[in-house]
């Protein structure tokens, strides 16, 4: 009898509940799974669960023609399609030794830098919906809108662009493209500074986000965290600037480091890369060049010679790296992605220790997280 | 015996109960379909939308387009909850938040059954729709649901201690219980006027008791989905939003009641007042509405801190203060002096806690200027 009750209550001592959150949950940015041993509202423990979108694009890499790749990339981090183009032709024209027209460069750096904006952007509104205001994510998504509506201006789509070709682009951008992104840019900016306005230095936002899940930057740097995850814990470290990569060595820009490491900085750096993309862009256009911007290669087959490469470049949410490795044929024989968003949350379990349920959505916010790259 | 007590009421006023009551449940019924209007266009505007715009002049069909489709939605009941408490919970949570409105007047003779002892009625009810939203978390067997129905109890009991003391101060202003008494009792100043900290107390613990932004931690969408709501649907999980609008409309007019008056105004008499009594609560559901759009959501443990630290405190001082004014008949602009200076402690005290952090950023920013100087600094140096 004493042995059943002993079963029932063991001791006294608090029993922990386990949690399952998502893959079907709002705050998990897709089909991310945490597993949460909770005790009370304190997470004890947390098992991630990831691969619910995996599509095996790695592997289908390896059956598409060079240019049909691009495609797959686009749906890799499907927030940042054309930083993702840019980083595989990259590695296919390093592989190649394609001298890539300084007009196409420039309209490349000047893609990326839009679509990094309208990534943070999305990450801002997303933070926001986390921590429980719904406004700033309508403020955000209208500038997001305006950069996509520019996007499908210049490649005709508003996320899967397929727009960036190896050895160039797949067709000059519109007439009234510079006029178009200057518009949209002193508008976007608006838009951030609203949001900034209202959510930024709001009292509980900060005591929502201030001094949660603090990485110092050796832990940081351990886990392999890169872009505003590494940035934030004071790590000057911009493949951009570290490995100048593209034209990205004649814009004048600052890197953004936060100090705490905490999950605000992680928020706020992103905010004020937002407006260093616009210097950027900014920059760009009046640099812009006239030339050609039609692959070199015409529309025939591509056949890199055998060899391997390993590109790397700074996409919104950390570095990204691609290896490739050629045979010689028509088709990659490997092609390795190192995705930033998978290694930034390989850090997610050191965050979540001792924080509470409500934290660990804001945290995993912070990290922002594409599912698509996560699982590829 | 019941009986008796049954006998003694009289058929007629039998009859005016049951009619009083019938158009109670009608009116609050349309004041509620109003609310979801008026929420999602006050909403859609703070957050460059434009609400419904589809169903009938200006959306406002929409309301009933959202009650059509919940009621015909399937009523969804778990294998594994408890049958009993999953039905019960809601009829308990829309009872108590209908039984609130038996004695609230919108106007001297516009009340059903007006009660000596309305306030106590109106608290005791009102505590009784916790129990609701706890069995509704515990009965539908999730763990979501548990923990917003823990979350539901923790925090709706914490933030009545401070919604009573408060009610306290201003039955002794008033010297009644009665909601008739205490409006008339404004009729020479608003007791908004001599307890600023009280109006400031009785609404954001109001906000809190009815789980409005930013205090909606006991069903938070983006942590717990729902909460307590978690597992109901259709008509069962409407039942939860009535009660929901219900208790935010009775919150704000118990506010009107007792710091704004209640139907006094000039221009109006008998029971036209009515339309000031509705004016002046709309206008306090406009400001729910616009801290919802402006505000994220509290952390379960900062809500607790906020409610012992700061509320229970101050509405205890505030009763004391209202007790001493009572006591050595100052006159009234002493008692509007001290809870002025109370409202300001409190404000310093939020002040103090709220801002912390952003001292701490303040102080982030000029270590990070320093920072980018001594670079800046070594660039140059570096360069030459």
């Amino acid at each position: 009898m004493t042995q059943i009750s002993e079963n029932i209550v063991p001791n006294a001592e608090p029993v922990e509940m386990l949690l399952n959150m998502g893959p079907q949950h709002p705050s998990t940015h897709g089909v991310f799974r945490m597993v949460l041993w909770v005790d009370g509202e304190k997470i004890v423990d947390v098992v991630p669960h990831i691969g619910y979108l995996h599509r095996g694009s790695e592997k289908l890499c390896e059956g598409e023609q060079y240019n049909q790749i691009i495609t797959l990339f686009d749906r890799m981090d499907y927030i940042a399609n054309f930083n993702n183009e840019h980083v595989y032709v990259r590695a296919v024209e390093k592989l190649m030794g394609l001298e890539v027209s300084e007009r196409s460069e420039y309209i490349r750096v000047i893609l990326c830098e839009l679509n990094r904006i309208a990534s943070h952007m999305l990450f801002i509104a997303t933070m926001g919906l986390d921590a429980g205001a719904m406004t700033p994510s309508m403020f955000c998504f209208r500038g997001r809108e305006r950069i996509q509506g520019l996007f499908e201006s210049v490649s005709g789509a508003r996320m899967m662009h397929n727009y960036f070709r190896i050895g160039g682009l797949k067709e000059d951008v519109p007439e009234d493209f510079v006029q178009q992104v200057r518009e949209v840019l002193d508008l976007v900016k608006k838009d951030t500074e609203e949001s900034d306005k209202l959510l930024s230095f709001n009292e509980i936002f900060l005591a929502r986000l201030k001094n949660i899940a603090v990485m110092r930057a050796e832990d940081a740097v351990d886990y392999g965290l890169t872009g505003p995850c590494l940035r934030a814990s004071g790590v000057d470290y911009d493949v951009r600037k570290a490995a100048p990569y593209s034209v990205y060595d004649r814009f004048d820009f600052d890197v953004p480091i936060g100090l705490d490491g905490d999950c605000w900085d992680r928020y706020y750096l992103r905010v004020q890369e937002v407006y260093q993309s616009i210097r950027i862009v900014e920059q760009a256009l009046e640099q812009l060049p006239e030339g050609d911007t039609a692959s070199s290669l015409g529309r025939r087959l591509l056949r890199p010679p055998a060899g391997e490469v390993y590109v790397r470049g700074e996409n919104p949410r950390g570095e990204i790296g691609v290896y490739l490795n050629s045979d010689g044929a028509d088709r990659p024989y490997r092609i390795k992605v190192r995705p930033p968003s998978f290694c930034n949350l390989s850090a997610l379990r050191h965050m979540l220790k001792d924080s509470w349920i409500a934290d660990s959505v804001v945290i995993l916010g912070a990290l922002d997280i594409v599912l698509g790259e996560v699982d590829r | 015996m019941p009986e008796t007590i049954l006998l003694s009421i009289s058929l007629s006023s039998f009859i005016w109960i049951v009619i009083g009551l019938f158009l109670m449940f009608t009116s609050l019924s349309i004041v509620v379909l109003s609310l979801t209007w008026l929420e999602r266009k006050v909403l859609g505007r703070l957050q460059l939308r434009l609400g419904p715009t589809r169903t009938g002049p200006m959306g406002l069909m929409q309301p009933i387009a959202d009650a059509l489709k919940l009621i015909l939605k399937e009523d969804i009941i778990p294998a594994s909850s408890e049958k009993a408490l999953f039905w019960v919970a809601p009829v308990i949570v829309v009872i108590s938040a209908f039984m609130i409105w038996v004695t609230i007047p919108g106007t001297q003779s516009a009340v059903i059954q007006n009660l000596d002892l309305g306030l106590f009625y109106i608290i005791a009810f009102s505590v009784i729709g916790i129990l609701g939203l706890v069995l509704a978390g515990w009965g539908s067997a999730n763990k979501y649901g548990t923990l917003g129905g823990l979350r539901a109890a923790a925090q709706l009991i914490s933030y009545e201690i401070p919604i009573i003391m408060v009610a306290i101060s201003v039955a002794m202003l008033a010297q009644s219980l009665d909601l008739r008494e205490i409006v008339n009792g404004q009729d020479d100043y608003i007791y908004f006027l001599v307890q600023p900290l009280g109006l400031a107390l009785f609404f954001i613990a109001g906000l809190a008791e009815v789980g409005r932004t930013p205090f909606d931690i006991y069903f938070a969408e983006s942590e717990i989905v729902g909460g307590p709501f978690v597992e109901y649907s259709g008509a069962h999980w409407s039942v939860f939003f009535l009660a929901e609008y219900i208790n935010t409309f009775a919150i704000a007019a118990l506010t009107v009641i007792l710091f704004f008056g209640g139907w006094s105004g000039p221009g109006l008499t008998g029971n036209w007042e009515i339309i000031w009594f509705l004016g002046k609560v709309y206008l306090v559901i406009m400001v729910i509405f616009w801290v919802r759009g402006t505000f994220p959501r509290l952390r379960i443990d900062q809500l607790m801190a906020f409610a012992w630290k700061v509320m229970v405190p101050m509405s205890l001082l505030s009763v004391v203060m209202t007790a001493v004014y009572q006591f050595y008949e100052w006159p009234a602009w002493s008692l509007t002096i001290m809870s002025s200076a109370g409202l300001a402690v409190v404000g310093f005290l939020i002040f103090k806690r709220m801002t912390a952090p952003s001292r701490l950023v303040a102080e982030t920013r000029t270590r990070r200027e320093a920072l980018e100087a001594q670079r800046r600094a070594e660039a140059s140096t570096g360069g030459d």
